[in-house]
């Protein structure tokens, strides 16, 4: 055999290194055979197409059994908690909502709450601004739980579903950008309410997105639900019981797959989520397909919320959508302009046309913000991946002095070698992929 | 709650010439809630108390209670922290069975207590959650692992040695977690510099967020 360029070999002090890049992992298998060598350390990612983003995972092997796991993280680390220090209050939901890109509007709800928290301002939050919070946060987790869906499936070589998905997805990427004008990390949800009121016809519009997707995620459902390879692939993989979650700090659909009806949503409501008709989805195969099983059906309870909230929000139309205190309250609404979105027209011809209060008012609070009593708090909301918690303090500044997110991806990825030792290589995408990891959130 | 009563001056907090353009030497306070007294409200006298009824060292242990914004936090001094954290956990009134993270802070003006440790315990068993604090000297960073109580705490651990260099003695592999192996010094203490560089736009040199003019 003709030795492959792109497979190359060095000897090193811990044994034979080789360079695998795809396509030539035949060659190295008949050099590895020659060595007799049983064990083998495989080096998997970070820019691995299976490993859920920039994951990296070092994966000692015997044969097809992995024996030893480990994961080496960092490679999104962007120092969000850092920058957020040098940044005003409202400015800091600019930056968190870029941590898990996949929900930022739970970034941003966890975030916002926690500075209404330590504001004092909790309760001043209108009922208008909480509902589209909630609605925002459960269309949201469709979106996620497509991703984490499609992707999952992709990665165990099932392209279908991911197709699916991603149609799914863009349904709803269509109602953020109706609502904020962008379809990711859109800083919509501010201190103290959301930044803009949804547009005219947006419940209905919404409503006919519901009934869309009730019929698509059927699609899915028939797809995968009891197909045999499927069941092969995720039944009886992965598995982490109940005392493992404990232990490890695992939340989410990893904790409600081992059957424990754990969801902050019902156990500590924020947002008024007590007002609202749902149940908690559990499994109680603690594996990869109780984790999927319980994904797919939370879709349903969230249309179900979505559906709450749009007959709420048409009853509380005209209630304002920021709490009233005006050195809080962001100075202007938004509106969309010929060169995109920025302040309201109305708004600019007040602060430079007619009153010098205004203006002073608006540059005071744009450029240095408002100040927050010393303190801290810990907030948090049940995102898509479990308890995604806020830790703030302040010293009594216009910026907070430490922000820390709890992030659910991060503490959920320590139980990957929990849950892959043992198991066989090919099971081991399964099982990350269950546990839904997002890189953005993990690194920050 | 006795928060200083300085920091509720004015909507901005102005004090003085009112002069926000940064050059007034308008100075950071920093005054944290103080110590609270009995009862605390909620159930955190009850926490408090089974704590105290299983812990026989309470009294030594924990340094202050803080109730602020409907939160209880507990100062533990560094030298009981293993001990309180495994009574919070198998107390069966306690039953803190979940340790959500570990999350840091530097303080470079508290002398002696520079760099806190805060860990954020949630009880799945009886709904409730507490906050514990340790605060330890810049000099001697260290503090001992919980990892033997609560497993998930590792990677939370390797992150705040990562940012701000506490030592957690006991920890299984106690590595840089988020930056560069090689990567000197711990970003996310207050005397280490956000950095950046320069950003020219239009003529006009905007420096990074770290030097340019403060307001306070």
């Amino acid at each position: 055999m003709t030795p492959d360029p792109y497979a190359s070999a060095r000897e090193t002090t811990e044994g034979t290194v080789y360079s695998v890049t795809g396509g030539d992992w035949d060659s190295v298998v008949t050099e590895i055979g020659a060595t007799k060598e049983e064990r083998v350390v495989v080096n998997m990612g970070p820019q691995h197409p299976s490993t859920h983003g920039v994951l990296r995972l070092i994966l000692e092997l015997e044969g097809e059994t992995v024996t030893e796991t480990r994961c080496g993280i960092g490679y999104l680390h962007t120092g969000i908690e850092k920058n957020c220090e040098y940044r005003t209050w409202t400015q800091g939901v600019t930056f968190v909502t870029r941590m898990d890109y996949l929900a930022p509007l739970f970034n941003e709800a966890a975030y916002c709450i926690g500075v209404e928290k330590l504001l004092g301002i909790t309760n001043d939050v209108t009922e208008r601004a909480s509902v589209i919070r909630v609605l925002m946060m459960e269309l949201n987790r469709i979106s996620s739980h497509m991703v984490a869906l499609g992707t999952g499936a992709l990665e165990l070589g099932a392209l279908s579903p991911m197709i699916f998905a991603f149609r799914e997805r863009e349904l709803v990427l269509d109602i953020f950008e109706m609502v904020s004008g962008l379809r990711m990390n859109m800083a919509y949800i501010r201190p103290g309410g959301v930044a803009q009121d949804l547009p005219e016809h947006a419940t209905s519009k919404i409503r006919e997105t519901v009934k869309e997707l009730r019929i698509n995620f059927k699609d899915n459902a028939k797809i995968l639900i009891g197909n045999t390879i499927w069941l092969k692939r995720t039944k009886d993989i992965g598995i982490l019981d109940l005392a493992g979650c404990t232990t490890l700090g695992i939340t989410g659909p990893v904790l409600r797959a081992t059957g424990m009806p754990w969801d902050l949503r019902k156990t500590q409501p924020y947002c008024g989520y007590e007002n609202y008709n749902f149940d908690v989805i559990t499994a109680d195969t603690s594996d990869v397909y109780g984790r999927f099983l319980i994904r797919m059906n939370e879709l349903e309870q969230s249309l179900r919320i979505i559906e709450q909230a749009c007959d709420k929000l048409d009853v509380l139309k005209g209630q304002p959508v920021m709490v009233a205190d005006k050195k809080i309250a962001w100075p202007s609404q938004l509106a969309l302009g010929g060169d995109g979105l920025g302040n309201s027209l109305n708004h600019i011809r007040e602060i430079m046309g007619t009153s010098m209060e205004s203006l002073i008012h608006h540059f005071k609070l744009v450029t240095e913000g408002f100040r927050v009593p010393a303190g801290q708090v810990y907030s948090t909301v049940e995102s898509p991946r479990g308890e995604l918690g806020v830790h703030l303090i302040s010293d009594g500044g216009t910026r907070p002095y430490r922000v820390h997110f709890r992030e659910p991806s991060f503490n959920n990825l320590q139980s990957t070698a929990a849950m892959c030792e043992g198991s066989q290589i090919a099971d081991i995408v399964g099982a990350v992929a269950s546990i839904d990891p997002v890189m953005g959130g993990v690194d920050r | 709650m006795s928060h200083d009563k300085t920091l509720n001056k004015g909507a901005f907090g102005v004090s003085g010439t009112g002069d926000t353009s940064g050059y007034g030497g308008l100075v950071r306070s920093n005054a944290k809630p103080g110590s609270s007294e009995r009862p605390f409200g909620s159930y955190f006298d009850e926490v408090a108390d089974e704590l105290e009824r299983a812990f026989p060292e309470f009294n030594d242990a924990i340094e202050k209670v803080i109730v602020d914004r409907d939160e209880l936090t507990l100062h533990v001094k560094a030298a009981h922290l293993f001990e309180t954290a495994t009574k919070l956990r198998d107390t069966e009134t306690l039953r803190f069975e979940q340790c959500m993270g570990v999350s840091g802070a530097h303080y470079p003006e508290e002398k002696n207590r520079e760099l806190h440790a805060i860990y954020h315990l949630l009880s799945m068993t009886h709904n409730r959650r507490i906050r514990i604090e340790v605060s330890i000297p810049d000099a001697n960073p260290h503090l001992p692992s919980l990892v033997e109580v609560w497993a998930g705490c590792n990677w939370n651990e390797r992150e705040t040695f990562d940012m701000f260099g506490i030592i957690f003695d006991g920890h299984p592999a106690l590595t840089r977690i988020l930056m560069p192996d090689d990567w000197p010094g711990h970003p996310q203490r207050k005397d280490y510099p956000l950095g950046g560089i320069d950003v020219e736009y239009i003529g006009a040199v905007v420096p990074p967020p770290s030097d340019r003019r403060e307001y306070q």
